[in-house]
């Protein structure tokens, strides 16, 4: 198992966001978390890395209890993510974007792993002398993916990569998480609103509500399931 | 002739000789009447007397010179050419900078040879660059890593007392207490950062504005400590590597004068300060320039783009954030060591808000980051008081209104770009 949790609670301030989450993923899995906005998925994958950090309950990776350590501590075990609205570093070039994804990696592979990336997404290649804050949304969001993947992460978490891309651009952003897991083996947590495409791509997903894990299942699944379809996907994108 | 050929746009040895020898030809021709020939007073009347052997130096001397200066141009080129074809065009605002920096510094340089009689011209520059160097401290921690600080006069002041104690109580001389007061502003620079570690923004403005008072306050109470209002005076001056700019030598000893046989002038200590002070302000910027290209300067411009982003890339921001409040701080010390020697006598008057305000001024007038913003900024606000002296009452009115015309004009500052610290990675280069 790559990742545990087990139990999770969590809060802000008095508001209690997470109420006994469990969610599991394999090696090599894609594992996708839906529900509506304010249902605790950003604050699922925020408590994963430690902020906030979780008041009850145990999060475990690669075989290690991570429930207490520091954001930075839980980023340098192998979790790497990709945040919600990308935070890519606005006034830095691209490249300098992807070499701070790699600040804590070996300097060794440095090299290698840019040129992953390039020829990953060739675009950002053309662009690496550019500021980042000059790209166009889509493009920074393949650079917020691709400077997540310059520490060589064994776990990559997405937080609503779709988020305000135009459809062109979301079609594409799912296909490179497809081709990431088939491709490069890599194990992602997806969170989503757009749950129809993000139960696609998926092995497995989880339906947040309210902070609890209301129902869980295969990603076909959760697509075929009616409170799924009543809840988000009727009157939604049909795909 | 020759069959060295050393590239496309250079010439070959022989036609590098072939020109510096008409330079020193057009030399000799000018140089017969206006060197080698004099007019001295013989008796009452006057005789042309030869200086061939002066003149045979000048030509010397331009055919050197016109050889270096080709050499000089064509590496130039040659330079500009490798860089084109790297692909890495490099900006215009860049190369304007880099050519205003250039100019900058002849200017600074050359500033004390050209007014060496002149006490006002002199001082004014060393409180420019006094300012200049604040400046490029206080970037450090407001322009690189993106932390609001209202204070950072606090570690000037700690600077200055720091010297002014250990220089009359403990008899250390100035380049012994620079390092020393360096690394005790630095300690207060972490100091100051541990309680605020978690804020951001106006709250982190408001205690840093917060903890520059407290220094204010505690040097104006503590009677014993710091001499309260009275300051503390007759600080002794740096020396020229231990000889004193003083009118008498010392007994059995030399003062700077003597040493080099000069005759005894006040200008001599005023221009060494200025000399002392452009060092430390250039030391300055090149540790800086250096810093922003190693990891942690990245992490400082990282960490002012966005702090979750950066903590989710692995990166501790609580060391990210000490190391710039300390290093920060400990350049306002260096620069309020360098003030309290210059001035002979600190108070708690020299480090008022008003001080920290006009230091920010600098940096965001200036551009946030922009090195070469700060240079032009700090000579803009040291110097337009001056200018505006005419104006008395006004002239705080006038600097007030070019800082609001330089905000409409600019709103991003006076050099608002950011220079990448890297341009092509070279491995990929090559990629597909």
């Amino acid at each position: 198992m790559m990742l545990t949790m087990e139990g999770v609670h969590a809060h802000y301030g008095h508001i209690h966001a997470l109420r006994g989450i469990d969610v599991s993923v394999q090696v090599g899995e894609i594992v996708t978390l839906i529900g509506a906005n304010g249902a605790g998925k950003s604050t699922l994958m925020m408590s994963l890395f430690g902020n906030p950090r979780a008041s009850a309950g145990r999060i475990v990776f690669d075989g290690e209890d991570i429930t207490r350590l520091t954001t930075h501590e839980i980023a340098r075990r192998g979790i790497a993510l990709v945040p919600e609205g990308r935070r890519i570093f606005p006034r830095m070039t691209v490249l300098e974007n992807l070499q701070m994804g790699a600040a804590q990696a070996d300097p060794a592979n440095y090299e290698a792993d840019i040129a992953r990336v390039y020829a990953m997404f060739p675009i950002l290649q053309e662009r690496q002398n550019q500021r980042a804050g000059t790209l166009s949304g889509g493009e920074q969001q393949m650079l917020a993916i691709g400077r997540a993947l310059m520490s060589r992460p064994k776990l990559l978490l997405l937080d609503e990569p779709s988020l305000g891309l135009a459809p062109i651009y979301i079609r594409k952003i799912f296909q490179i998480v497809r081709e990431l897991n088939r491709d490069h083996g890599m194990t992602i947590l997806l969170v989503e609103q757009n749950a129809n495409q993000a139960l696609r791509v998926a092995h497995r997903g989880y339906v947040l509500q309210h902070g609890e894990i209301t129902l869980a299942g295969s990603g076909a699944e959760l697509l075929a399931s009616p409170e799924v379809r009543a809840a988000y996907l009727e009157g939604g994108a049909h795909g | 002739m020759s069959t060295v050929v050393f590239a496309a746009h250079g010439m070959t040895p022989a036609e590098r000789l072939r020109d510096a020898g008409w330079i020193a030809f057009v030399a000799f021709i000018l140089g017969v009447p206006l060197i080698g020939l004099t007019t001295v007073d013989v008796g009452g009347r006057l005789a042309v007397n030869t200086r061939f052997g002066l003149l045979a130096a000048a030509v010397a001397v331009a055919f050197g010179g016109r050889l270096a200066l080709r050499w000089a141009f064509d590496r130039l080129a040659a330079r500009k050419a490798s860089r084109q074809r790297a692909g890495s065009a490099i900006s215009r605002t860049q190369t304007i900078a880099n050519v205003l920096g250039w100019i900058a510094l002849g200017a600074a340089v050359a500033l004390p040879i050209a007014f060496s009689d002149n006490r006002y011209v002199v001082d004014t520059a060393t409180t420019v660059l006094i300012y200049v160097m604040l400046g490029w401290g206080l970037n450090v921690v407001v322009g690189l890593a993106g932390l609001l600080d209202l204070g950072y006069v606090a570690f000037y002041a700690v600077g200055a007392y720091a010297y002014a104690l250990l220089s009359t109580q403990y008899g250390w001389s100035f380049w012994e207490a620079l390092p020393v007061a360096g690394a005790i502003a630095a300690g207060f620079g972490i100091l100051l950062g541990y309680p605020i570690l978690r804020l951001r923004g106006d709250y982190l403005a408001i205690v840093t504005l917060g903890f520059g008072e407290i220094i204010r306050v505690i040097l104006v109470n503590w009677t014993e400590f710091s001499g309260g209002p009275n300051g503390i005076g007759s600080i002794p001056r740096p020396s020229f590597f231990g000889l004193a700019f003083t009118r008498s030598a010392p007994e059995g000893g030399h003062s700077f004068a003597s040493f080099f046989g000069l005759e005894f002038s006040a200008m001599h200590r005023l221009i060494f300060l200025y000399y002392l002070i452009l060092v430390l302000a250039l030391l300055t910027h090149a540790f800086v320039s250096r810093l922003r290209k190693l990891p942690v300067g990245r992490a400082w411009e990282a960490l002012r783009e966005d702090e979750i982003a950066c903590k989710a890339m692995g990166m501790n921001t609580t060391h990210i954030k000490l190391s710039a409040f300390a290093i920060g701080a400990m350049l306002g010390g260096f620069a309020g060591v360098f003030f309290a020697a210059r001035q002979g006598f600190v108070s708690p008057e020299s480090f008022v808000f008003t001080e920290s305000a006009i230091i920010l001024a600098i940096v965001v007038l200036g551009g946030m980051g922009s090195q070469m913003g700060v240079v032009l900024a700090a000579t803009l606000l040291v110097l337009i008081p001056e200018f505006g002296r005419n104006f008395a009452e006004y002239r705080m009115l006038l600097f007030g209104l070019a800082m609001v015309l330089i905000m409409v004009w600019r709103p991003g500052g006076l050099l608002a770009h950011r220079e990448p610290t890297l341009r092509l990675a070279k491995a990929a280069g090559g990629e597909q």
